[in-house]
């Protein structure tokens, strides 16, 4: 019906007669599009991050900590700090059905010297369980065992971070560090796990035999106290019943009355994970939508210049109309104008966007993921936003009447 | 056989309370073939009558048949298509498109005729030759002189073989010499390919070229003569 490739050349002509101009409308859409592709890849590449934390903190984690959480989460430590025991976590290991790993744990920050180096860290009291609790396995060496936490040995396992800094090229294992001046045996060396949802570093870690550290690291008021106790449910099924048996065996054990309120709070990890996850997603809609406002006004930028070029070649279309363009050849020549500039800013607004979130996430560290479905989107989007706001000057200039278009002046 | 027929055709013009009328009951016939001039001082009418046969404009009342078919009730796309099959134009200001090659303006009523792009050049090339453009096909309108850009105009009026051409002044920007030259192409143009050319003017020489002459006065005729030849 029309003419599809000679308009284009009318049209990119026609746009290239006015460089600048052109140019200038085009920026609009270049930093709408670039926008747009920045915002989605950050917020995506935040929520990705999230979503790596979650794995790295292992799934299905459910988390025991002493005193109660009113429903304004202030704690009201009814039963101070003291209300865990390593015997309530073995409990549960032994009764929950649901369960499939606990850890208690009993932490504390110390300095590990190993020869003249020495470095600050946090150190954990755990049980065996930990590496499943953690989804962790060991790159070396070998795990503790029940003997080890029956007859608190001192022997430890290394995270990366802690290894790099005290050993720097010496094979860790076997090993002696000490630890606030006991002298402790290195068995295991842990796998890379990054940072964790805020940041810290998971790999800052020294695990030691809960019992050591009771008796030998951390000074407790109670015997068998623990700080924590981690669990793992058997699936994500699963979790609200361990939850639930969790729960219950506590409330046995530490004797609370039905209608007192427990002195322990569990918490669902996973769940609050979600939750962070959930909100990085809304975020990603929402930069998106702002960075889709700047995207619209370039639209509108490109309609304001469609429209005084209309007016400004009311005599060509005169012509044309004279010579026997029909109503959609002046359209479709147009809109055709606004689909290049559209198209052409949406190439180079990808091509800025993409830089833009790679140098976001060289200069500022964040992770930025460029999906390419972003990319098919803006694209996308600056076609219809071509066709949209192109489209009225282009009706416009097909209503005017061939003979008052050639006497206009 | 009567090409343009037309019948008590009239054209007002309503600005504010005042109404002009431009063209009043004009019934005039003219056959396929003939080279008209239509003469009159400034305001007579001359240009409102060639915007009616060439469909640019619309009647206010009166019927207007091209080749025996009425063009009132035809819709603006189907004007349009009458407009590039039948009628070429050829304006005094010549009204070429400026930043386009002369060959490019000769192209366009192919352009919107559908014709394929190849034989599209072909035939707009041989249309710039015939009227001695060579050389002259990639040049921009304000490369050319007045009689070359009129020469262009020509032939985007032939290149799609329209039965009528419509000259409304078409040597009004010209010199004497130049004006000739143009004359004698419409001429040639009306001998060779009996194409109907109906000319405007306001000077007798240029009425010459043609072999009937209708003048009009205050939007009336007021004769209608064929040439004698002197
Ligand atoms: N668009 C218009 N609006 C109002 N009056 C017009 C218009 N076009 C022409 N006229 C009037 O109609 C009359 C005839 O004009 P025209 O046909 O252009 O004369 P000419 O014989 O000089 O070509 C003139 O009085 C002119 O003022
Ligand atoms: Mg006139």
């Amino acid at each position: 019906m029309i003419n599809v490739n000679s308009t284009v050349k009318i049209a990119l002509r026609a746009l290239w007669v006015n460089k600048m101009r052109s140019f200038l409308t085009m920026l609009g859409i270049i930093i709408g599009v670039g926008a747009v592709i920045t915002m989605l890849a950050v917020g995506t590449g935040a929520s990705e991050k999230i979503s790596e934390q979650i794995a790295s903190v292992g799934s299905n984690l459910i988390m025991v900590v002493p005193g109660s959480i009113t429903q304004g989460g202030i704690r009201m430590g009814s039963g101070s700090h003291s209300t865990l025991t390593r015997d309530d976590a073995e409990a549960i290991e032994k009764e929950c059905s649901a369960v499939s790993a606990v850890a208690p744990i009993l932490n504390t920050a110390a300095q590990a010297v190993y020869g003249n180096q020495n470095w600050a860290t946090g150190i954990y009291g755990t049980s065996p369980g930990i590496l499943e609790v953690k989804d962790c396995a060991l790159v070396a060496g070998r795990n503790f065992t029940d003997q080890d936490i029956r007859s608190a040995t001192k022997v430890c396992l290394l995270g990366q971070t802690v290894v790099d800094n005290l050993f720097g090229g010496i094979d860790p294992i076997g090993q002696i560090i000490r630890i606030k001046k006991v002298p402790f045996t290195v068995i295991g060396i842990l796998e890379t796990k990054g940072q964790s949802i805020i940041g810290q570093d998971q790999d800052d870690v020294i695990y030691i035999p809960v019992t050591t550290a009771q008796k030998k690291i951390v000074g407790t008021s109670i015997p068998g106290m623990v700080r924590v106790i981690m669990v793992k449910a058997r699936s994500a099924e699963d979790l609200p019943l361990a939850e639930k048996q969790v729960t219950e065996l506590l409330r046995q054990r530490h004797r609370s009355g039905p209608n007192k309120e427990d002195d322990f709070t569990v918490r669902n990890l996973t769940q609050m994970m979600q939750v962070a996850e959930q909100s990085a997603k809304v975020m990603t809609i929402l930069l998106g939508a702002i960075a889709s406002i700047s995207l619209l006004i370039g639209g509108i930028g490109i309609m304001n210049i469609m429209l005084v070029s209309v007016t400004e070649r009311t005599r060509e279309i005169g012509i044309r109309m004279a010579i026997g363009a029909k109503t959609w050849d002046i359209r479709i020549q147009f809109i055709i104008e606004a689909l290049t500039l559209s198209m052409t800013g949406g190439i180079f607004g990808i091509t800025l966007g993409v830089t833009g979130s790679s140098i976001l996430s060289a200069a500022a560290g964040w992770t930025t993921i460029v999906s390419p479905l972003s990319i098919i989107l803006a694209f996308g989007f600056s076609g219809m936003v071509g066709i949209f706001f192109g489209f009225y000057p282009a009706y416009k200039a097909s209503l005017l009447n061939p003979i008052d278009a050639l006497r206009y002046e | 056989m009567a090409l343009i027929e037309t019948k008590n055709l009239s054209k007002f013009y309503c600005i504010g309370d005042n109404v002009v009328r431009a063209l009043e009951n004009i019934s005039v016939t003219i056959n396929a073939g003939e080279f008209v001039a239509i003469m009159g001082p400034s305001g007579s009418g001359k240009s409102t009558l060639m915007n009616l046969i060439g469909c640019l404009d619309q009647q206010t009342s009166g019927d207007y048949l091209l080749d025996g078919a009425s063009i009132g009730g035809l819709n603006k796309d189907q004007l349009a298509e009458i407009r590039n099959q039948k009628i070429g134009f050829v304006f005094q200001g010549f009204n070429l498109l400026s930043r386009t090659s002369a060959v490019e303006n000769v192209e366009l009523p192919l352009l919107y005729n559908h014709v394929a792009a190849k034989e599209r050049r072909q035939r707009a090339l041989g249309a710039l030759a015939k009227l001695g453009l060579e050389g002259r096909e990639d040049h921009h309108p304000n490369q050319l002189s007045g009689g070359q850009q009129q020469r262009v105009t020509i032939a985007r009026a032939l290149v799609n073989n329209a039965p009528v051409i419509l000259a409304d002044e078409p040597t009004g920007n010209l010199d004497t010499k130049t004006s000739a030259e143009i004359m004698e192409l419409l001429v040639r143009l009306n001998q060779d390919s009996k194409t109907t050319i109906i000319l405007v003017t306001h000077e007798q020489d240029i009425a010459d070229f043609s072999k009937r002459i209708i003048r009009f006065l205050d939007g009336h005729i007021v004769s209608d003569k064929p040439m004698v030849k002197k």
